[in-house]
C-alpha cells in the first residue's frame, strides 16, 4: 500500500535521530583540529629525502643519481650534483645533491620517484597540512630532508624492511672488504 | 495567566498609547509589522541552523557545532558572508527583471501572515476572506519564481522556473481542495472565525480539532504534502534540483539575492505551516483543558515547531520526485482523494445530528469506508501503470 515504505524510511531517519544522541558510536565524524584519525601506512603526500645519522644535510642519502628527476612524470624535480665525493653506506664514493628542488605545486604525489630511487632516499611523506603564509611551493634539500626515524615512524613495515636490507648489504660488503684485505696480508 | 496570554496585545496598546492620537493607526500598523518581522525572521535564522543540525542527526552527523555555543550564530555567519559576497548578474540577463524577482517573491509572502491568528486575539487584520486573501498571495509567489528563470536567459534557470510553474499550479489544486472541507465546518472563510470552530472538546475530552475527524486527517494528509510541494521543499525541489538543474532559478543568483530567494522560500513554508496549524490543528487552542493555562501563543509556537520539524524529518527520508512522478501524484492521486474527502466531510457534516447510541462510531465508519478504499485504489494506480521502455527517434 502506499505510504508503508515512506513510514518504514521515517522510522529510519527518526532512529537515526535519537540514536545520535545517546550513542555517539553512530556519529563517524572526525572533529578534525581537535580530534584525528591515527595514521595510516599507506597514506602518501609528497615526497621527502631521507638522512642517516643526525645532519639533515650531510647524511642525505641521495647520491644525485638524478633517475627519480628522469622518472617524475610531472618533471617537478631538479637536481644539481655537487662536484666533490663523499663515502655512502657502503663505502663507495658517491656524488651528492648540491640542489634538490621539488615543486609541489606540478607535484602530483604519485609515488614514482620514491620507487625508482635505487638508494632509498626518497620517500613519500605523510604531511598534509602544507598551508603557510608564504607562496613558497618549491621545497629545497633542507625542506625535503627528513630523519630515517621519521620514516619509520610513519611506514613502519616498508621502513623496518628498508633498513634491514640496508644492513644486509652493509654486512655483505664488510665481509667483501674484510675476504679482500685478507690474501692481500701474507 | 490572562495578562501573559494578551502581554503581546497588551503591549502594543500600551505602545500605540504612547503616540499622539493622530498617529495611532499608523503606529499601531507599524508595531506590528515589526513584530512579524522580527518574530520570523530570527524564526528564519533559527530554522536555517536547526535544520541542518537535524538533517546532521538523521544521518548520523554533527551537523554545524563550530560558529558560537553549539553552532548557533551559524546563521549570523551565512548572513554576513551572503552580504559581503558579489552579486553578480549576467551579461545577458534582464537586469530589471532579474532584481525585482527576489523581491518580489519575499515581499508578498510577508503580506500572508497578516491574516494568520497567532494567539488569542493575535492576527493582525481579522480579514472576512482571510483564506482567500491568503491563497492568493501565496499564488504570487509563482510570478516571482518565473521572473527569476526568465530574466537570467539560462536554459537551467528556465527549466527550473518552468518546472516551479508546473508543480506550483498543479499543487495548488490539492491545496486547496484540502481546505474546502475546514470551510465548510466552520461556515466561514475567516482563520479566526475557523479557529474559533475548533474550539471545546468532544465527549469532553477530545479537542474539536479537525485533524481529529476522518474527513480533517485524510485532508490534512493532502494538505501537509501540497505544502511542502507549494514551498519546494524536498521531495518536491524539483525547480532547483541540483544534480539535474544545479540550482533551477537559482543559477544566475549569487550574494545577498540568493540569501532573499531563502528566505522567501523559508518565509512561503511558515506561512503555509502557520496556516495548516491554524485548518487542522485547532490554531492556538490547547490540546486538553487543564492545559489551557499556557499562553494561546504558546501552543501555535508548539504545534508550529512540530509541522516545521515533521517538514525537515520529510526533507531528510524521502528522495526527490521525478517531474512526471510529481504531476501523477497530483493529479491522479491528491486532487481524487481531495474530492472524495470533501464528499466524506459532507456526510459527516450532515451526519452531525445524529442522536441514536453509536451515532458517532456509524459516522466513523461511514467516512472511513469512503476515505480507504479510495486512498488504496488511487495509491496503487495514480502511476499509470509501469512506463514503457523509452525510444529514442532521432538519437540512434
Ligand atoms: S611523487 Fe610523482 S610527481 Fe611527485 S616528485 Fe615524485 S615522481 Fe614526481
Ligand atoms: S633521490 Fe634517489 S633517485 Fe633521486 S637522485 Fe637521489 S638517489 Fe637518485
Amino acid at each position: 500500500m502506499l505510504g508503508l515504505g515512506i513510514l518504514k524510511g521515517f522510522m529510519e531517519t527518526g532512529r537515526n535521530f535519537c540514536g545520535s544522541y545517546y550513542d555517539p558510536e553512530r556519529l563517524t565524524t572526525v572533529q578534525y583540529p581537535e580530534e584525528r584519525l591515527e595514521p595510516q601506512a599507506n597514506a602518501r603526500t609528497i615526497p621527502f629525502l631521507i638522512y642517516d645519522g643526525s645532519d639533515p644535510i650531510g647524511g642525505l642519502r641521495c647520491t644525485a643519481c638524478t633517475i627519480c628527476e628522469q622518472e617524475c612524470p610531472a618533471h617537478c624535480i631538479e637536481i644539481v650534483k655537487d662536484t666533490a665525493k663523499k663515502p655512502d653506506y657502503l663505502g663507495k664514493m658517491q656524488l651528492h645533491p648540491k640542489v634538490f628542488d621539488i615543486d609541489t605545486a606540478v607535484c602530483m604525489e604519485c609515488g614514482i620517484c620514491a620507487e625508482v630511487c635505487p638508494f632509498d632516499s626518497i620517500k613519500m611523506d605523510q604531511v598534509f597540512e602544507r598551508a603557510g603564509s608564504h607562496r613558497r611551493l618549491t621545497l629545497h634539500k633542507d625542506d625535503l630532508s627528513k630523519s630515517n626515524e621519521y620514516y619509520n615512524k610513519i611506514h613502519p613495515a616498508e621502513a623496518a624492511a628498508v633498513d634491514a636490507a640496508r644492513a644486509e648489504e652493509q654486512k655483505k660488503a664488510q665481509a667483501r672488504k674484510a675476504a679482500a684485505a685478507v690474501p692481500a696480508t701474507p | 495567566m490572562k495578562t501573559l496570554d494578551q502581554i503581546f496585545v497588551l503591549t502594543q496598546h500600551w505602545l500605540t498609547g504612547l503616540a499622539p492620537a493622530a498617529l495611532q493607526p499608523l503606529v499601531s500598523m507599524l508595531l506590528i509589522i515589526a513584530a512579524l518581522m522580527a518574530v520570523f525572521g530570527t524564526c528564519f535564522a533559527l530554522t536555517t541552523i536547526l535544520e541542518r543540525k537535524t538533517l546532521g542527526r538523521m544521518q548520523n552527523r554533527y551537523g554545524p557545532n563550530r560558529v558560537g555555543p553549539f553552532g548557533l550564530l551559524q546563521p549570523a555567519a551565512d548572513g554576513i558572508k551572503m552580504l559581503t559576497k558579489e552579486d553578480i548578474v549576467p551579461e545577458a540577463a534582464d537586469k530589471a527583471l532579474h532584481f525585482l524577482a527576489p523581491l518580489a517573491l519575499t515581499a508578498p509572502v510577508w503580506l500572508a501572515f497578516a491574516v494568520l491568528p497567532f494567539g488569542r486575539n493575535m492576527s493582525a487584520i481579522e480579514l472576512d476572506a482571510g483564506i482567500l486573501f491568503f491563497f492568493a498571495i501565496g499564488s504570487a509567489s509563482e510570478l516571482a519564481v518565473f521572473m527569476a528563470g526568465w530574466s537570467s536567459q539560462n536554459k537551467y534557470s528556465l527549466l527550473g522556473a518552468m518546472r516551479a510553474i508546473a508543480q506550483m499550479i498543479s499543487y495548488e489544486v490539492p491545496l486547496v481542495l484540502a481546505s474546502v472541507p475546514v470551510l465548510m465546518a466552520a461556515g466561514s472563510l475567516s482563520l479566526p472565525e475557523i479557529v474559533r470552530a475548533q474550539s471545546g472538546y468532544a465527549l469532553g475530552w477530545i479537542p474539536r480539532w479537525n485533524v481529529l475527524t476522518p474527513w480533517g486527517a485524510a485532508g490534512f494528509g493532502v494538505f501537509l504534502v501540497a505544502a511542502a510541494a507549494e514551498s519546494n521543499r524536498c521531495p518536491f525541489d524539483l525547480p532547483e534540483g541540483e544534480s539535474e538543474l544545479i540550482a533551477g532559478f537559482l543559477t544566475e543568483y549569487s550574494g545577498f539575492k540568493y540569501a532573499l530567494f531563502f528566505l522567501g522560500e523559508y518565509l512561503g513554508l511558515f506561512a503555509v505551516t502557520g496556516l495548516g496549524v491554524t485548518l487542522f490543528l485547532g490554531g492556538w487552542h490547547a490540546p486538553a483543558s487543564w492545559l489551557e493555562w499556557l499562553p494561546s501563543w504558546g501552543w501555535f509556537g508548539a504545534k508550529f515547531s512540530a509541522l516545521i520539524f515533521l517538514f525537515i524529518w520529510m526533507r531528510a527520508t524521502l528522495p526527490r520526485l521525478r517531474l512526471d512522478q510529481l504531476l501523477n501524484f497530483a493529479w491522479k492521486f491528491l486532487v481524487p482523494l481531495a474530492l472524495i474527502d470533501l464528499v466524506a466531510a459532507a456526510a459527516w457534516l450532515k451526519s452531525g445530528g445524529w442522536q441514536f447510541a453509536w451515532a458517532l462510531e456509524t459516522r466513523w465508519l461511514l467516512c472511513a469506508t469512503l476515505l480507504a478504499p479510495a486512498y488504496v485504489c488511487l495509491g496503487r494506480h495514480w502511476r499509470g501503470g509501469t512506463p514503457k521502455p523509452r525510444r529514442y527517434h532521432y538519437a540512434q
